[in-house]
């Protein structure tokens, strides 16, 4: 049977973009997916697989998600509880740590501990946002859902805040801008990108259809 | 490390392209769908669409030329033209625009990239800024390409669309936009300098060093051009590579998705 795969609809994000190349990359990987644009509890709670994306503010994608009733509990019940796989884009990602600092402090999912604060790269000729494509560094290679990346795979960024304090054990991948910048988190039956994996092209559509045959 | 960015426009009009490559091997020239595909193949770091339908009846027609890029194209494309209205942002975002450009509604009301940036986050808030030189270093906003002045200084008006909420800026010179002669290099560096978020440089593009100049003098963060690989004179793999071989970080051109 079809497995379902519900892409969460919060008022947040370029959830076309996410839907469509879920279904490239599912027909890349020969599988018959449904993927549903969902703001409903119960289909969220139903759901296969989870894609939660996310643009704008921290603040504002959280009173979005708790906007929606039932729509935290259903997510939290059928990620933590259920162990359905989960993949986090962008602020999607970002909302999985514990807290949040933009425009004040703001609880997040608190999935991963993590910190989610403003990017200061010490250059101050570099722009903020960070946009644009960068190269990943792979830490953690041996992840499924990074199966087939090569070493220096460019993808695609748009973020002006970042996840600090986040256990080594955590990250897949980082990128660069002007230090360290965590792109890939993974634990238990989650993964995010800080960058926009829709949208990257081949090394995106890989990551997705990795996800889309994960069985953590 | 993070690339520079080489951007193709597209100009669309009632769903058909006006300007677009011209290759034998497209099916259907004029199908905006087609000439994406073919950007992304070649290498594009991002597209722009930029909708010059002139009559608000056949706007809808860029709606479904997004939505049929964005189920084939998996890059960043941004769509400008005719965006007024919040809801204007939220039918392309919907259709699968990632990014729109907001030119004319932000010098009617410049509170409207404040609302737009709030409600859709700046990341996919572009703001056009189209400028002309006025006397040696001012330049000032027109509209209606080039032809009505808005006393606007440039400078000033780019840093306030930023400090509005503008993820970047679309800084296009009128006096060199088609003159093939190069991008206004001091009005570029002058914009870029002032606005902590990203430039990209437009108008003037004649010749690959154009591009160059663009990033080294005019310290852009992407570089948009339209005629130079509509009409074929270069392709996206060769600007790409010009670019990378005068020591411009830029992202080689990957094997088609």
């Amino acid at each position: 049977m079809a497995e379902t795969i519900a892409v969460i609809d919060y008022g947040s994000g370029n959830l076309t973009s996410a839907a469509k190349a879920l279904e490239r990359a599912a027909r890349d990987a020969g599988r018959e997916v449904s993927v549903i644009i969902t703001g409903d509890a119960d289909t969220v709670a139903t759901a296969d697989r989870l894609v939660l994306p996310g643009q704008g503010a921290f603040g504002d994608c959280r009173r979005g998600l708790l906007a929606v009733p039932g729509l935290l509990e259903a997510l939290t019940e059928a990620v933590r509880v259920h162990a359905k796989p989960f993949f986090g884009i962008c602020v999607g990602m970002q909302l999985m740590v514990a807290r949040g600092i933009e425009h004040g402090n703001h609880a997040g999912l608190g999935w991963i501990p993590g910190t989610c604060q403003r990017l200061t790269p010490t250059d101050p000729a570099l722009k903020i946002p960070h946009m644009g494509w960068n190269t990943l560094r792979l830490t953690a290679p041996a992840h499924p859902v990074l199966a087939g990346l090569g070493g220096e795979e460019h993808v695609y960024f748009v973020h002006s805040y970042h996840l600090t304090d986040i256990a080594a054990s955590d990250v897949l991948a980082e990128t660069d801008y002007a230090g360290p910048v965590v792109a890939i988190i993974g634990r238990d039956t989650m993964v995010g990108t800080q960058f926009h994996a829709e949208k990257s092209q081949a090394a995106g559509l890989r990551l997705l259809r990795n996800f889309l045959t994960w069985r953590p | 490390m993070l690339k520079i960015r080489l951007i193709p426009c597209l100009d669309v009009k009632e769903g058909r392209v006006v300007k677009g490559v011209n290759f034998v091997d497209l099916v259907d020239a004029g199908d905006p769908v087609e000439q994406a595909r073919f950007y992304d193949a070649a290498g594009a770091d991002e597209l722009t669409f930029l909708d010059i339908t002139a009559s608000s009846d056949n706007r809808a027609t860029i709606l479904d030329v997004v939505s049929r890029t964005a189920a084939e194209c998996f890059m960043p494309l941004t769509v400008g033209g005719g965006v007024r209205a919040v809801e204007d942002i939220r039918r392309l975002l919907l259709a699968g625009a990632d990014k729109v450009s907001i030119n004319t509604a932000a010098i009617h009301r410049p509170e409207f990239v404040q609302e737009a940036a709030e409600k859709f986050g700046s990341q996919c808030i572009v703001v056009a800024v189209d400028a002309k030189q006025v006397s040696p270093g001012r330049w000032e906003i027109f509209t209606h390409g080039g032809r009505n002045p808005t006393g606007l200084e440039a400078v000033a008006w780019a840093q306030r669309m930023a400090a509005y909420g503008a993820g970047e800026l679309l800084l296009t010179s009128m006096d060199r936009d088609g003159t093939k002669s190069g991008f206004d290099l001091a009005l570029t560096r002058a914009v870029s300098d002032a606005v902590p978020v990203p430039v990209i440089a437009s108008g003037g593009v004649g010749t690959l060093d154009h591009l160059v100049d663009g990033v080294r003098q005019g310290h852009a963060a992407a570089v948009l051009a339209a005629s130079i690989f509509h009409f074929g004179t270069f392709t996206i793999g060769q600007a790409k590579a010009h670019m990378a071989a005068a020591g411009i970080p830029m992202r080689p051109v990957v094997e088609a998705v």
